[in-house]
């Protein structure tokens, strides 16, 4: 394809609506700074709608500008654009707008809106930049960027303490994740001489995989994982996601459930190529991704912010994803990916919308029996619970299903501890769903909603419009976005109806030059490896034997699914008493589980404290005060000393002076003396 | 011709007694105007050095030397002479220890 297709307006497009709002925003309306938001991102979902309708694969990378040019080693300006990076594109700029006009409605009564529309567009440039980076150092910088978007916006409502610091930790935890990224940038600049995928690619390509043992291409990726646990919070460094939370609700579906906490998985997928040759750093990315989506959905089972439990569930789909590229299935992970970003964006718009509605409540034991008063945030968050739930038919089931299959073909462990986590998932969504939306409602009928542990939440934006009128089904302009990623999660799944069930897998097809066609060069070998991380079983087109297992396979989770559905309708429809009576009953493990199994803590005993400490006494009171401090008082002090003794010398009296002035004179002239005699 | 019957060493020898006389009374007295007539008695030691050595190596630029000396000299002794009159009116003492105003 000869003609360009422009590729740098997408990126470059929410940039200049992020400016104009960020520099003009204060001055201008309400309806303005919405208007500019909302152009510009919509502008680039546009443009990325044009993209995908004329571009023609395999797409040549597109050059912007140089960058850096240093002897042999360089890295431009360069987008590129692939089946992957196109459907990440669509994603992110599809559900970005709709998350955008939901905003509207949302933010309205908040006194920063324009600030916040700046920041919403600042993090689409950052995570399109990341999404159509052309090397790995253009993908670190919108990695780093959308960092700053989610720090920015976690804490929005800067003026409350608990949101700084959740900024602040999200900002710490994925440093760390980072210094392995960067790490594995340096191997990659070391060992290939270069950062653009084409090229990396290309060199390691015809290297067979590190079957035995650790080598360079287990190092990298497994230091790639590090960096991609700290963006799509993994264990260990998960911890941040929950309390990123104290964000606005359109920041947690847009950032911390949709788009950037995959880009981790976009990562891991994006460089797939590396990870099908170090099987070792497969099996931990499938560990780590599996542990995490066990781990996680068990806490979720017993959080009561409506929030914190789609947070703690955002973590476990991560996990899957994790998993399905641990066990090489790509394009699974990217299929539940986008799946994913379409229910749970809805999940957390419609947990808006019900915050909304209960005038800032996050607390699910104050809500119930909403269901009457806001149908149509009851329907769309209904479609999104059964689709992450994996009820048959809708997108999560399809995603989930494939997840779980291939994870069986690579080891029976990673398929029970899924079909366990699917379960789980199943029981909290519909906990969520009963404990919200039937019952009584169990929230004060005035509309003052108290300020005890979750009352602050989210009172930045609702101060404003606690008092009108009680509970309330929200605006139209947030409605429209919930329904139509109610849409996209009932039917998104239908790109990927995998074989068994009559579909033919459209979206690992399309995915499928991505993925296929850098198999490692001997696959056989790759077969024998451990965990059998062969692309041609895992990835290539099924094989027929096998459908009648699959379908007993998702006879299974859909088994699993509707037993958590009976499970949370008896017990928080038919006899909501029963819980409590458990939790007694199970008191020391209930307790682990509500304080989250005390990893905060754990941390803060392991790494926070220490580091305090450590700081505080070696680094301030040692280093600072007595090594720097004290050198540099103690070298004036001298001088004023020294300056303090002389100047009695400067006496006033006259004889004085000539007396030093003899003095003087008489060891100059013996010295001369003296230099004459040795100089004979 | 004179300089061959006085040997150099004679005139550097008084030459260094004056200025060492200067030297001392400078240090010891604390009249002004005794203090400046040592100054007046170091100089003289000098130039009675810079004739000797011009006489002994025929050089005239240490003859030339001194004529700028005595007229340094002389205008020093004018201003000198004023500055200790003005000291005398103002603070009524030609002593030295007691004019010890410029000091830190």
């Amino acid at each position: 394809m000869t003609s360009s297709l422009n590729l740098w307006l997408i990126p470059v497009l929410p940039l200049a609506g992020a400016a104009i709002n960020g520099f003009l925003g204060k001055r201008s309306s309400r309806r303005a700074v919405s208007t500019v938001g909302l152009f510009f991102a919509g502008a680039a979902f546009a443009w990325a709608l044009a993209v995908a309708a004329r571009v023609s694969f395999p797409h040549q990378p597109e050059f912007v500008a140089h960058w850096i040019r240093s002897g042999s080693f360089t890295v431009d300006f360069s987008l590129y654009l692939d089946q992957l990076s196109l459907v990440m594109l669509l994603v992110v700029t599809g559900v970005g707008f709709l998350i955008h006009v939901y905003s509207v409605g949302y933010m309205w009564d908040d006194p920063s809106y324009y600030r916040f529309f700046a920041y919403l567009n600042l993090f689409m440039f950052f995570m399109l930049t990341l999404v159509l980076a052309g090397n790995y150092l253009l993908m670190f910088i919108g990695w780093e960027g959308v960092g700053l978007a989610s720090y920015l916006l976690i804490g929005f409502w800067f003026t409350k303490d608990s949101a700084a610091s959740a900024g602040k930790k999200a900002f710490i935890v994925n440093r760390i994740g980072d210094f392995g990224f960067l790490i594995a940038l340096f191997l990659l600049i070391k060992h290939f001489g270069s950062l653009n995928f084409d090229q990396v690619f290309q060199s390691i390509a015809p290297m067979k995989p590190e079957t035995v043992g650790a080598g360079l291409l287990t190092t990298i990726g497994i230091l790639l994982m590090v960096g991609a646990c700290g963006k799509s919070a993994q264990i260990p460094l998960y911890i941040w996601l929950p309390d990123a939370m104290e964000g606005p609700t359109p920041v947690s579906a847009l950032i911390h459930a949709a788009t950037m906490v995959t880009a981790g998985v976009y990562m891991v997928a994006r460089s797939h190529v590396i990870f099908e040759r170090a099987p070792s750093a497969l099996m931990v990315v499938a560990i780590i991704g599996t542990l995490t989506a066990f781990f996680a959905a068990t806490i979720g089972i017993a959080q009561t912010d409506i929030k914190k439990v789609l947070a703690y569930s955002t973590v476990s789909q991560l996990g899957y994803m994790f998993m399905a590229c641990g066990v090489g299935a790509f394009s699974a992970g990217i299929f539940h990916l986008m799946t994913h970003a379409f229910f749970k964006g809805l999940l957390f718009l419609a947990a808006g919308s019900v915050i909304h509605a209960v005038g800032g409540e996050q607390d699910m034991r104050k809500m119930g029996g909403l269901r009457k008063k806001i149908p149509w945030t009851f329907w769309t968050m209904t479609a999104g619970t059964l689709a992450i739930a994996g009820i048959p038919g809708l997108a999560g089931f399809f995603s989930k299903d494939e997840i779980l299959w291939r994870a069986y073909q690579a080891s029976w462990a990673y398929w029970l501890v899924g079909l366990v986590t699917a379960f789980i998932t199943s029981f909290y969504m519909f906990r969520l769903w009963f404990m919200t939306f039937f019952g009584d409602y169990r929230g004060e009928t005035g509309k003052s909603h108290d300020s005890g542990t979750h009352g602050a939440h989210n009172s930045g934006a609702h101060d404003g419009h606690g008092g009108h009128g009680g509970i309330h089904e929200s605006p139209r302009v947030m409605l429209i976005p919930l329904v139509i990623l109610a849409i996209l999660s009932v039917l998104g799944g239908y790109v990927g109806v995998p074989g068994s069930l009559g579909g033919s897998n459209h979206f690992d097809k399309f995915l499928g030059p991505v993925f296929h066609a850098s198999a490692p060069a001997d696959a056989e070998n790759a077969a024998m490896g451990e965990k059998g991380v062969s692309e041609h079983t895992t990835e290539g087109p099924e094989p027929e034997t096998a459908a009648s297992t699959e379908l007993m396979f998702t006879a299974i989770s859909v088994l699993a699914a509707l037993l958590g559905f009976g499970l949370a309708w008896l017990l928080y429809y038919r006899s909501p008493q029963l819980p409590v009576r458990i939790a007694a009953s199970l008191a020391g493990a209930y307790q682990t589980v509500v304080h989250k199994y005390y990893v905060d803590e754990f941390y803060a005993a392991l790494f926070v404290k220490p580091l305090i400490d450590g700081s505080t006494r070696i680094l301030w009171q040692g280093v600072d005060r007595n090594i720097i401090d004290a050198t540099v008082n103690n070298a004036g002090d001298a001088a004023a000393h020294v300056s303090d003794e002389a100047r009695h010398m400067q006496s006033g009296n006259i004889r004085s002076y000539a007396g030093w002035i003899a003095v003087g004179s008489a060891v100059v002239i013996a010295f001369m003396i003296w230099m004459w005699t040795q100089a004979r | 011709m004179v300089a061959s019957y006085v040997p150099l060493s004679y005139y550097l020898l008084l030459s260094g007694f004056l200025f060492a006389c200067g030297v001392v009374g400078f240090l010891i007295k604390r009249n002004i105007i005794t203090i400046f007539m040592s100054i007046e008695l170091m100089l003289n030691g000098v130039n009675l050095s810079f004739v000797a050595f011009a006489a002994h190596w025929h050089a005239l630029a240490g003859q030339v030397f001194v004529f700028f000396v005595m007229v340094v000299a002389a205008a020093e002794a004018a201003v000198g002479l004023a500055i200790i009159i003005a000291v005398y009116r103002t603070r009524e003492t030609l002593n030295v220890d007691q004019v010890n105003l410029l000091k830190l």
